[in-house]
Order: C-alpha cells, then structure tokens, then sequence
C-alpha cells in the first residue's frame, strides 16, 4: 500500500480538491466512468463531514494491491467530538444538521469495504475500499 | 544609510555585480524560470541589480515607485515572489561579505550590519505586500466572475425557464440558486422550471439536498421543476446514496424536458408544412 494522495480538509474548497486526487487516482487505477464517480461521491462525502463536524481533518487516498487484487482505500480522519453513536449515523435519515441523513450508509453502499472508528471527543476514522472488477 | 557604505559599494560595484549575476544564475531553477530566453532571464537580472543599486545610493528605506512597478510587471508576466526576495536577499549576502572584507574594525563592521539590515527588511516587507495584495485582487475578481455565472435563469419560452449549472456546488452557490430560482420564477411568470445538471461533476447529498429544497421552495410560489441532464454514472449514484427523487419529475436531457415541459403548458412542436 502506498499513499498517493493527503488532502487537507479545512475549508469547502478542500473537499473539490480531495474528491479531483480522488477522481484523478481512480482513473489512473483503471476505474470505470461509474466507478470513478462512486468514488468521487464518496470522497465528498467523507470530506464533507470532517468539514461539517469536525472542522478540519484529513483524506488520504492510496492504492492497494493484494495478491493481484487492485484496489483504492480513501482514509478519513480527524479529531473533531467524534460520533455518540455509531449505529445511529448508518441508518438511512438520521442527521444532527438537517440534511438527508443519507451520508454515511450512502458511501457504505457506493463503496465495497467500510469501517467506522470513533471515540468521544478524541475523533474518528473511517477507512472504505473499492476493489477494482 | 552612512555615506561611507554607499561610497564603499560604489568602490566595488563591479565585483557585487558579478558575484550576485553568478549567485541568480546559480538559483534560476529554483524559480522554474528555465523556460525564459537567457538573454530575458539576464536582462531582468541586470534592470533589477540597477533598481537594488540605484535604491541604495539614494538612501531610501522604503521600496519606491520604480521597484513596485518592476515587481508588478514580473508578477504580471508569472515570476515568483521569491525571486525578488531571494535576490534582495543574495544582495544582502553578498554586500556583507564584500564589507567583511574591506572593513576590519569589529564594532564598525556591526554598525553597518544593522544598517543594511534595517535598509533591506522593510523592502522585502513591501514586496510581500504588495504580491499579497496582487493575489487577494485576483481572487477577488474571480469571485465576483465565477458569482456572475453562478445561476443564471434564462426565459426560452413563455411560462418555461432553463438554470444550466455547472461545476462544483458550494453552500454558497447552493444560496445563489435558491435565489434566482424564486426572483426569476415571479419575474418571469415561469410555470416550468427546467434544471440542467449535466455540467455538475458530483452530485453527492449536499447538492441533491439543495436541489430537493429549491425545487420545493418552486413549488411552494407556484411553479414546477424538472430535473433533466442526469447522466448514467450519477443516476447510479443517486440510487446508491438512496436519495430519493420521487417527489418530482426528472428527465434524461434538456431535449426531453423541454417536450415535458411544453405538453405541461399544453403546447407542443410542430413542423411546418
């Protein structure tokens, strides 16, 4: 696993930013159009709450390449309040900012592999996968 | 600045000429400057050693006119700032050590020091200005452009409007929309609002949400929205986010839309015989 990209999220533009590395990896990985914009989605996604709630945070996005397997791992992270509960932000419609609610489950599903981790007022990862068919 | 320093340069002009030239040269690259005719890159160097040089002799602590305009030309014509800081500051290096070696006397040598010092920060200073303000004036007016195309209502045919958006919605433009969809819609007496998102990039929560909310805020005075322009890759990521736009009608093109919205006014598009 190599990184190929840190995107620092401090403002909106971040999020454009991070989601074009995102976009850009995923092409050159030889991800399909709806792929790419899966990934995209999900990146802005993930960018958005770190901006949303956490106020600044990071996306690392690198490739992966397991036994033949290739791959694209997006790392969200920060250490913003973190989430109270975490079953709670997977279902579909709950929101604390008046938005779809659809954020979280949404990148779950646009993504193969996800897990949440979160601690009160330390922060929260979320690393999520896309394997390349 | 004590007469005796500029006399003393003066003395050595040459040398502090020669050594500086070597020491631009030396740095070119650094500046991703290569791609500039020698001959250009040298000339620059020469009219920007003569401004250093003239601005010493005549004993001003403040960057003037002729420096200000030079950095604003080289600025204008993509050089980086540190260029003009590097070369302020290869200058101070360099006239230093040809002071070291002219000047024996220990606290002299101090003195001088401090002068030059105080002579060259506050120009260094007024460059990082003056690039500052260059930059924030760019930004500024490319706010106020990108503002300008941000969401434009445009009339086609009676009672039927078109908003073509594209590129990255941002909150702010998000607010825009809602705007010029509600003036427009009374302004215009729009019955049918076509929103076009071909040009979108992503649609992710955010924008459909904002999307759901002005289209609502349309319906609210009394017109209606069609989503058209929803290209494949999107269409699946809608359904994959699990957004739902049921509630209002969505069109693959502008073209299709277009018809929906005509047999919506109970017109429709004919040939003519």
């Amino acid at each position: 696993m190599n990184i190929q990209s840190c995107v620092e999220v401090r403002n909106e533009w971040d999020i454009v930013k991070a989601r074009q590395e995102g976009r850009n990896i995923a092409k050159e990985l030889g991800f399909g159009s709806v792929d790419q914009a899966r990934i995209t989605t999900a990146i802005s996604e993930l960018a958005r709450n770190i901006y949303l709630y956490a106020g600044k945070g990071r996306i690392e996005i690198s490739n992966l390449d397991s036994s033949g397997k290739i791959g694209l791992r997006i790392i969200a992270s920060d250490d913003g309040p973190g989430i109270k509960d975490i079953r709670k932000v997977m279902e579909d419609g709950f929101t604390t900012s008046g938005g779809l609610g659809a954020g979280l489950p949404g990148v779950k599903r646009l993504m193969d592999e996800f897990s949440i981790d979160s601690k009160e007022n330390e922060g929260t990862e979320i690393i999520t996968t896309k394997w390349l068919r | 600045m004590d007469k005796l320093i500029i006399q003393m340069f003066n003395k050595n002009r040459q040398e502090i000429f020669n050594r500086w030239m070597e020491e631009m040269e030396s740095i070119r690259e650094d500046h991703r400057l290569q791609n500039i005719s020698d001959k250009a890159y040298k000339d620059t160097n020469v009219e920007f050693f003569n401004i250093i040089f003239a601005h010493l002799e005549r004993n001003e602590y403040k960057a003037n006119d002729e420096l200000t305009d030079f950095a604003e030309k080289l600025f204008q014509l993509g050089w980086r700032l540190s260029y003009l800081t590097q070369g302020l500051q290869n200058f101070r290096r360099i006239i230093l050590s040809v002071l070291f070696d002219t000047e024996k006397s220990s606290t002299k040598v101090f003195d001088m020091f401090d002068e030059i010092d105080r002579w060259i920060d506050p120009i260094i200073n007024q460059l990082i200005n003056e690039s500052a303000k260059n930059w924030e004036n760019t930004v500024s007016i490319q706010k106020v452009a990108l503002q300008e195309l941000s969401a434009p209502l445009i009339p086609v045919f009676e009672n039927i409007s078109v908003m073509p958006l594209i590129g990255t919605i941002d909150t702010e433009r998000a607010k825009l929309i809602m705007e010029n969809l509600l003036t427009g819609v009374i302004k215009h007496r729009s019955q049918v609002i076509l929103i076009d998102i071909t040009g979108v990039p992503v649609v992710d929560t955010m924008v459909a949400h904002h999307i759901i909310q002005a289209s609502e805020a349309v319906r609210l005075v009394g017109a209606q929205c069609i989503l058209v322009g929803i290209r494949p890759e999107i269409a699946q990521t809608i359904v994959n986010l699990g957004i739902d736009l049921g509630q209002f009608p969505t069109k693959s093109t502008l073209y299709k839309g277009m018809q929906s919205a005509l047999e919506m006014t109970k017109r429709k598009i004919t040939e003519t015989e």
